[in-house]
């Protein structure tokens, strides 16, 4: 505890920000976020939309996974209901892009609900097979289902406009995508503050528990789905806005994976973690090529095994993070914060 | 409304006396294993009943079927609370709804929450905010949790554990453990109190803190507390009333001195002669079915 800091009424006491350090990081990190589209070329904000979309992904997949337990390999498939809806609806029905992603997320959610049902019964690995046979279902159907899809074949989206601005360029997209990744927190982050989140975190903690306490297995398991599916439908639906294409291999197991390295290397049941997980595991595999770049112009002779060698320091890294730091980055920042609150003072 | 508290803790509508809950005819059987054979009982409002009995004896079962983790075969099990209500086939989050609330033999927090959080995990079933306001933490999504915030911290200090309120449960010690699983389930307001073993593993003073919890919320709340114990002395001090269980059948019952004079009482905790049964019933002795 903070020495100093006295609150007086349960509302300042239960606020998200409670001491001047916690206002000043959110300050600090929220000037940084408005300057770097300013600064950055190109090249960085693409990378920085990237993570945008991924840290709304990744946030949407730890509801269901960090906070509810419910482990889900069918993250691309949601991704791609969100991605395809969106685009669908956008390209073919010609509704604005707001409202395609909307409808997109609530498709994406309900969805999910109905990919749920089998957790009711299912739990830890069973589930996660389950969860896998919905993501095969999702892009089978997706790839086959020709009249609606377009199958195999790419799905192109017009651009967007936001106020008679057209989001075509890196610049503009980063504003939309960040206030939504940032809205994503935001509400996730609340809903952890009252009794559907303590639902969800009693079911991962103690189901049997939960129940006696009256919390309904068979809706909030259903609810965990949908609201997870919601973002990550949510991070379809901008993907497909923001890349103008939607093609099925942009959504195939490996996405699943991903995003499960995304918060299990952040954060279980986090949302800064899922944040750091999401920048970390975007960051990563464009730091390695560079880095492979580099090597190729010094070390010609390399030039053919860089790819092995960049899937080779993946793993690694991802291995090495759970050995060393299973709780993930956000334990990390933790213990930074906790350094520097303590200081000098630290026994 | 006692000690300051600003909400009603107990939320039954009955006057003292009055019959809150009645067992009939209970059977439970897993397999060939019978755990409950013709249980009857019945437990009157702002009454303290223990159960005893030996390892096996079928008290947690009993008690998992009041809170719907088991379905008997046979029997029923009302509960009185705005009228009637048959409590057999429901399961535990609608019984829960009803105002029966328990605590477990082996703890069952949710272990990665605070104590403050896990209290408020209890008001689940009290709370209305919708799912929408709830994200947005708005208007009567955050006034909700702050009246509830109040609540939480009327029973912090009932059980007097206002230092740990913001610590992480699994890092508690057990007997601060059982204390906040008790807070839990009084954070459900509720008309029945289920305790399994609240006492087991305490050394004299905790129990003596964890006697005097459940002596307050039963004097002063009127809260009706169904208790499972082993601790003889506790028991006789505390309940107003004991049943006694062997073999998964009621083979006594009464105040506590009437209990303890009671010869099938006495023979079936010393082991002795067992002939005094009307029958015996085939039932493996396993310890975890309590």
């Amino acid at each position: 505890m903070e020495s100093g800091i006295f609150h007086t009424t349960y509302q300042s006491d239960m606020s998200l920000r409670r001491t001047h350090a916690q206002k000043i990081r959110i300050i600090l990190f929220l000037l940084f976020m408005l300057a770097f589209p300013f600064f950055a070329n190109r090249y960085y904000l693409t990378l920085a939309n990237q993570v945008g979309i991924a840290t709304i992904g990744a946030i949407g997949l730890n509801i269901l996974v960090g906070y509810t337990g419910q482990i889900s390999l069918g993250q691309g498939g949601f991704m791609a209901v969100g991605a395809y809806a969106a685009g669908i609806m956008t390209a073919r029905m010609g509704l604005p892009w707001w409202a395609s992603t909307l409808a997109a997320c609530l498709v994406t959610a309900l969805v999910g609900a109905i990919f749920g049902i089998p957790s009711l019964r299912l739990k830890g690995l069973y589930l996660a097979i389950a969860t896998l046979a919905a993501q095969e279902i999702i892009l089978w159907t997706v790839t086959h289902w020709d009249a609606v899809t377009g199958g195999v074949d790419a799905l192109v989206v017009p651009n967007p406009t936001l106020f008679g601005i057209q989001l075509n360029t890196d610049f503009n997209f980063y504003w939309v995508i960040w206030a939504l990744a940032g809205l994503t927190a935001i509400l996730t982050i609340n809903l952890f503050r009252t009794r559907f989140g303590r639902a969800f975190i009693a079911i991962r903690d103690q189901d049997i528990a939960a129940e006696v306490m009256g919390v309904d297995l068979f809706r909030y398991k259903l609810l965990a789905f949908a609201v997870s599916s919601f973002f990550v439908g949510l991070a379809g639906a901008l993907t497909a806005h923001y890349r103008s294409i939607v093609t099925w291999e942009r959504f195939t197991v490996d996405v699943s994976v991903l995003y499960l390295a995304m918060i299990i290397i952040g954060g279980l049941g986090s949302v800064t973690g899922s944040f750091f997980g999401a920048t970390f595991m975007t960051l990563l595999p464009a730091i390695l090529t560079n880095l492979g770049r580099a090597l190729k112009t010094s070390l010609p002779f390399i030039d053919s095994i860089i790819p092995f060698v960049q899937q080779a320091t993946f793993g690694l890294v991802i291995i090495l993070f759970l050995v060393l730091e299973p709780e993930g980055l956000n334990k990390i920042w933790r213990n930074i914060k906790d350094y520097f609150r303590l200081w000098p003072f630290s026994y | 409304m006692l000690r300051g508290f600003r909400h009603q803790l107990n939320s039954s509508t009955l006057q003292p006396g009055e019959l809150q809950l009645r067992i009939e005819d209970l059977q439970l059987s897993f397999g060939g294993v019978t755990a409950l054979f013709n249980v009857n009982l019945e437990l009157h409002q702002s009454e303290i009943l223990a159960i005893i009995g030996p390892n096996g004896a079928g008290k947690t079962s009993l008690l998992n079927c009041i809170s719907g983790l088991y379905h008997p075969q046979k029997g029923r099990i009302l509960y009185h609370r705005d009228g009637e209500h048959d409590l057999t086939r429901l399961r535990p989050h609608q019984i829960a709804r009803l105002g029966i609330a328990r605590s477990f033999q082996n703890i069952e927090l949710f272990r990665h929450m605070t104590v403050l959080d896990n209290l408020l995990a209890g008001c689940h079933v009290h709370m209305r905010a919708n799912l929408l306001a709830s994200m947005l933490y708005w208007g009567p999504a955050e006034r909700e949790q702050i009246e509830f915030r109040q609540y939480v911290e009327d029973i912090i200090d009932l059980l007097e554990i206002e230092s740990i309120r913001k610590q992480t449960v699994g890092a508690l010690s057990y007997g601060l453990q059982k204390r906040v699983e008790m807070g839990r389930a009084l954070a459900m307001k509720p008309a029945i109190l289920l305790l399994d073993e609240p006492m087991a593993g305490m050394n004299a003073e905790e129990k003596e803190d964890m006697a005097r919890f459940i002596l307050d919320i039963n004097e002063e709340h009127g809260v009706s507390i169904v208790l499972i114990e082993h601790d003889m002395g506790v028991v006789m001090d505390i309940s107003d009333r004991v049943v006694v269980l062997n073999f998964g059948q009621k083979i006594g019952e009464g105040t506590p001195d009437e209990v303890r004079q009671n010869p099938v009482v006495i023979q079936a905790y010393l082991g002795e002669d067992r002939s005094v049964f009307p029958f015996k019933m085939a039932v493996n002795n396993t310890s975890n079915r309590g």
